[in-house]
């Protein structure tokens, strides 16, 4: 199985690791018994995402896609955000394996779920907004 | 810290040993006659064959008879357990004994039968996986054609009771064939006193090449040929013979089989020191019987982490490992010999399994126990997983 540099060295040096104290959105996305789960905080001032921090349990690529996920939406609108896919990501980090494309997936569902997160501490509800967050299953 | 590499991956392959390669080069260039032909060079390929067929039955305490090449461990336990499965099917026997934590070239096989007819038992392990004897006598019925039990395994380093599982199974007249892929060159092998019938082996992983085996099938056990064509291999096996890499598996099987009892007891002790070392991690286990184990075979399993990511991050400290983590098998399950032990699925994707030899120093071995914490607080304190088993929660 292949790696790109990118993914190495998203996995070797992670962007954007720990947690966020007094975080506005928190998501959590994954199992522990399927080996993959992401945790990312938020920061959002305005409608911008002014910091972005993950947490991740799982595989080399489980890893570099939650660092590049939080790479792409920090400095980024919400809605901008909520318009990251998980093909931008494995595109940023120059392919993934297919057998690790549901990292990609579960990277772009932990921004939806902490943006789902900010909403409901807002008092907004967020299905209307981000839509129901999957889970993805192999 | 100074960088080291250290390949720890010995169970996965094994380089070819300069004694080896130097036995294999002639029969590249000089002396690479086809051993069916009649003149001298042919002549000459056909006697280095015998005499690596000689070195392959002594190191096992077979008779030259009954070893035939192969091309690999697959291939042999694949013609043991389908060539038995057929020759007893003529009488009615359509009934096979394995067990849970088999290599795959042996469960792949089995359920491949299992489509064309065949019953299955697959006998469980033990926390240690360890197969108790008793449940082998247990299943066997009057139409069971073959017993097959690996002889060690490849992740955890289980050894068998196959001296005893071999005399259940004469007993009840019922064929037994063991996967002794991972044993061979690691521990003492006596194929006539243990009573095994059929025994399958492999070169690379006593550094031979890859795509060389051989199957022990003892004297009177009739096997259909496998391939079908010229006399090679007493017909058995037909096709040119890889004469190389025959030569070679004859020269790594008699160095591996020498001096098999004080290689095993330093290799232990490294082992040992290793597998003390890593459980002073907080949060590990040792996966795997302590005593009756390979004496190369570390595997612990490492809370908190995903193998896979261990394996990568260890590679960038230059060691070399390997784990029975989901994500390095390709499928969503991790290794079915963890889950066959009772580890739960999210500490069965943390396992790291080192396999080691007497080369290993005891310079690595520091390294080894100095990288291994290091990389696993480093993944640790970034894993949720670790932080909600810290704050005393779980994840269902």
């Amino acid at each position: 199985m292949m790696y790109s540099e990118k993914v190495m060295d998203h996995f070797a040096n992670p962007r954007n690791v720990g947690e966020i104290e007094n975080a506005d959105g928190i998501g959590e996305i994954g199992n522990a018994k399927c080996g993959d789960i992401m945790k990312m905080y938020l920061k959002i001032d305005n409608g911008t995402i002014t910091d972005a921090k993950f947490k991740t349990f799982g595989c080399g690529a489980a890893i570099a896609t939650s660092s590049m996920a939080t790479e792409l939406i920090k400095g980024k609108t919400i809605d901008e955000a909520l318009k990251l896919t998980n093909d931008a990501v494995v595109e940023a980090l120059d392919g993934l394996p297919a057998v690790k494309v549901h990292c990609s997936v579960l990277a772009e569902q932990a921004v939806r779920s902490a943006l789902s997160d900010y909403y409901t501490r807002q008092g907004i509800d967020p299905l209307p907004i981000v839509g129901e967050i999957h889970m993805p299953e192999e | 810290m100074e960088r080291r590499f250290i390949y720890a991956d010995n169970a996965a392959t094994t380089a070819v040993s300069d004694e080896v390669l130097a036995a294999m080069m002639p029969h590249f260039q000089t002396a690479f006659g086809n051993a069916s032909s009649i003149y001298e060079m042919g002549r000459n390929a056909q006697r280095d064959i015998e005499l690596a067929r000689e070195k392959v039955a002594k190191a096992i305490g077979a008779d030259p008879i009954e070893i035939i090449f192969t091309s690999c461990g697959s291939e042999s336990d694949n013609w043991a357990i389908k060539g038995t499965a057929e020759q007893m099917a003529k009488k009615g026997k359509k009934h096979i004994i394995t067990s849970v934590i088999e290599h795959h070239a042996v469960l792949h096989t089995t359920e491949y039968l299992e489509k064309q007819g065949f019953e299955v038992t697959y006998i469980p392990v033990d926390d240690k996986g360890l197969i108790n004897p008793e449940d082998i006598r247990k299943a066997i019925r009057e139409d069971t054609a073959l017993v097959t039990i690996m002889y060690a395994n490849n992740e955890i380093g289980t050894i068998q009771p196959i001296d005893e599982i071999a005399a259940i199974c004469k007993e009840n007249n019922v064929l037994f064939h063991t996967d002794a892929v991972q044993a061979v060159g690691h521990v003492e092998i006596d194929v006539h006193k243990q009573g095994i019938d059929m025994l399958s082996l492999s070169g690379h992983k006593i550094h031979a090449q890859k795509g060389i085996g051989a199957l022990y099938i003892r004297k009177g056990v009739v096997l259909p040929n496998l391939i079908h064509g010229g006399g090679q291999e007493r017909r058995k096996r037909a096709g040119t013979e890889n004469v190389p890499a025959i030569v070679g598996l004859g020269a790594a099987m008699e160095i591996a089989c020498s001096n098999i009892n004080e290689k095993a007891a330093i290799v232990t002790e490294k082992r040992n020191r290793i597998i003390d070392g890593l459980l002073t991690i907080p949060y590990t286990r040792l996966n795997g019987d302590r005593e009756k184990r390979l004496p190369g075979n570390i595997n612990i399993s490492f809370e908190g982490i995903e193998g896979e990511s261990l394996l990568l991050m260890l590679d960038m400290f230059g060691i070399c490992a390997s784990s029975g983590s989901a994500c390095t098998s390709g499928s969503l399950d991790p290794s079915h010999v963890l889950l066959s032990i009772g580890l739960k699925h999210e500490i069965a994707h943390g396992s790291l399994r080192l396999s080691i030899e007497e080369n290993l120093t005891d310079e690595d071995v520091d390294y080894i126990l100095e990288t291994v914490p290091v990389v696993a607080e480093r993944l640790r304190a970034m894993s949720p997983v670790w932080e909600k088993m810290m704050k005393g929660e779980f994840y269902e």
